[in-house]
């Protein structure tokens, strides 16, 4: 696994050194069956001529390409970047200037889970510095993968769950109300390959209601309620 | 009179109930809509414009007349867009989140009747890349709306062919700004364009576009069935309707809710927040309106009505109505440092102000949060706010400023104490 030392900041953003091993293992990227359609259905979101449009999400395709053949999030080494690009026929930096802008884009190995805590105001008000001690404590590496193979530590920016804050996405999954104790459940939970519940972990919370007593919208909670009635 | 049920617009907002085409039209969704788009594209401009309904993405700039902009024909055979800004991310802010996953056929509808009013040929919805689980709901919805016949080639039944795509971003807050959006629709770096050309002449493929928030095409439809006069019933003069707040930080119960605009703020935190946390005295302040606006002490916020010029008024904004409440136990300097840090992240790098300014004024606040720098500085960081504030291309630049500018202006002595408790501790670690 890779270990070259990143910084411990976001924006400190490397693309993975190019070398024949790197082409060994990926030079041969096709997209799968089932990936070559939803690409197809893709770029027909966008106007004719305008293919180039499709270059994000095809990245993200591409990025979880990878991840099902790695058991990771996924990442974008150079040469899939080369293949979205020659996909879309457009030149590769133009590929590689939107994978290394965009921040979702991971551009080194990264584990197979990739845990980024929210740090900004909303969240550190809530204590996700807490969250991010777990974390640490963990030994969970930025910019590269723990040695069991598990684990990725991002602290990312603002998430928008700030209303069940702090929160954490791992994966495709946000983990919201998080104290220590249902954090490290969590991780635990993963780490033995179980499905932790998503969303709100707030015993009696459903989403982003006022905890407790709901202050509006009470006819809701059980039946689907039409107020045109009461215009 | 604080808002009734009947009169919220987003029933569905915590998603207790299912966000499909069912249960969306028992909510009354789609219904009819073939009705609204007949009254004719003028009279639901005039509408919108006549309920007082002004942008929610933060700018607050008048819906209706934004719609307005739009060309009435196409002279030149160029098509028009509109695109639907679901970039939340802005800290603080996570409304649009809420109609995503729990009510986006309001989305969807509004996305049409908006379209159809300004002439539009598709929709563009740009959903932050980080929104994953929210998008696979958009999508899905769409894919409802298409298969109903509601979206697509004679949509609704109205003999208008429109359609609705889904973009996903993937971790650029600078993609909120409207044309770093539509260069990110089109497959490149976020990058804000300089202005003009504006969206409505020259935007997405170089076509007419307006970029428009999430809330404020969701409230379309409703404001349409229920008249405008219904809409701005609500709040005060200039500052009409109802909006999604949403509160986080120390209250007793965060949330997103939806309310009257110009609720004073401390009847949003006892109603529907349990209060404050360790009660109202504890309160230090509070930024009311997503990270970019100054914060506002307690004393100044606790009676304000929650509006644009009920928050003008305190020295702040009402943004996207993301209320960040700070009780006595934060450290005030640090919760500012880390939006500075947020807007070093963010900045995209493409103006020189920005990109060397938002680390410079970071680095500056980290030492003024340890106290360690010179009572000086704290004038050489304000002045140099105001170099990187307006000498932008885009409002990013001014985002970073102004929190800084509001923690000076509130909380200048706080700031000299922690200089002055170093520069004792420094003087006698020296003896």
């Amino acid at each position: 696994m890779l270990s070259r030392g990143v910084h411990p900041l976001m924006a400190d953003r490397h693309i993975y050194p190019d070398s024949p091993e790197l082409r060994a293992r990926w030079g041969n990227f096709v997209w799968t069956e089932a990936n070559a359609a939803k690409a197809k259905e893709i770029v027909a979101r966008y106007p004719e001529g305008r293919q180039r449009s499709a270059s994000m999400p095809l990245l993200d395709l591409a990025q979880r390409q990878v991840g099902a053949e790695t058991n990771t999030q996924g990442w974008l080494p150079i040469p899939v970047m080369e293949y979205v690009a020659n996909y879309l026929d457009m030149p590769i930096i133009r590929v590689v200037e939107v994978a290394t802008f965009y921040t979702m884009y991971n551009l080194v190995p990264v584990g197979k889970f990739h845990v980024q805590v929210c740090g900004t105001t909303p969240c550190m008000l809530r204590g996700s510095d807490d969250l991010i001690s777990v974390c640490k404590a963990k030994k969970m590496p930025t910019g590269s993968v723990s040695e069991d193979g598990l684990w990725t530590f991002t602290e990312v920016e603002c998430m928008g769950n700030c209303s069940s804050a702090p929160m954490v996405q791992i994966n495709d999954d946000n983990y919201e109300d998080l104290t220590v104790e249902r954090f490290e459940g969590i991780l635990d939970a993963l780490a033995r390959g179980e499905s932790p519940k998503t969303g709100t972990q707030e015993p009696g919370r459903h989403t982003v209601e006022p905890a407790g007593a709901l202050s509006n919208l009470t006819a809701m909670v059980n039946e689907n309620h039409d107020y045109r009635g009461e215009w | 009179m604080a808002l009734q049920d009947k009169d919220r617009i987003f029933t569905n907002l915590y998603g207790y109930q299912p966000w499909n085409l069912a249960a969306a039209r028992a909510r009354g969704d789609w219904d009819n809509t073939k009705a609204l788009m007949e009254r004719g594209r003028d009279a639901i401009i005039q509408e919108i414009k006549d309920s007082g309904l002004r942008g929610r993405g933060g700018a607050g700039f008048p819906t209706g007349m934004k719609w307005s902009f739009m060309p009435k024909e196409s002279k030149d055979g160029r098509p028009s867009f509109l695109v639907i800004n679901a970039d939340e991310s802005e800290p603080g802010s996570c409304k649009d989140r809420e109609i995503i996953r729990h009510d986006p056929h309001k989305l969807i509808e509004g996305a049409l009747v908006a379209g159809f009013a300004m002439g539009a040929r598709a929709a563009y919805i740009y959903i932050r890349g980080e929104y994953i689980r929210e998008a696979e709901t958009l999508f899905a919805a769409v894919a409802e709306a298409y298969d109903a016949g509601l979206v697509g080639k004679n949509a609704s039944g109205s003999g208008y062919d429109f359609d609705v795509f889904v973009h996903r971003g993937a971790g650029a807050y600078i993609c909120g700004e409207e044309t770093a959006m539509i260069e990110s629709i089109e497959g490149k770096k976020g990058q804000p364009r300089l202005k003009p050309p504006f969206p409505a002449g020259a935007g997405l493929y170089g076509c007419p576009t307006t970029v428009n928030n999430v809330e404020s095409i969701a409230v379309a439809p409703t404001i349409l069935r229920r008249g405008a006069g219904w809409f701005a019933s609500f709040g005060r003069e200039n500052n009409k309707g109802t909006k999604l707040f949403q509160i986080s930080g120390h209250v007793n119960k965060p949330c997103v809710v939806e309310e009257e605009m110009s609720i004073p703020f401390s009847e949003l935190i006892e109603k529907h927040c349990g209060g404050i946390r360790g009660g109202k005295d504890n309160l230090l302040a509070v930024i009311p309106g997503g990270s970019s606006v100054p914060l506002v002490p307690a004393e100044q916020i606790w009676d304000a009505p929650m509006d644009f010029d009920g928050l003008r008024a305190v020295g702040s904004g009402l943004g996207t109505a993301a209320v960040i409440v700070m009780d006595k136990s934060t450290d005030i300097v640090r919760a500012i440092s880390r939006l500075s840090y947020f807007y070093k992240h963010e900045s995209c790098g493409q103006c020189t102000p920005c990109r060397e300014g938002t680390g410079w004024m970071w680095r500056v606040m980290e030492r003024l949060r340890k106290g360690d720098a010179d009572v000086q500085e704290i004038d050489m960081l304000w002045n140099v706010t105001k170099q990187v504030e307006g000498h932008t291309i885009c409002a990013l630049g001014d985002a970073a400023a102004w929190p800084i500018q509001g923690l000076i202006r509130h909380f200048r002595p706080e700031i000299e104490r922690r200089i002055a408790e170093k520069g004792d501790a420094l003087r006698e670690a020296a003896e």
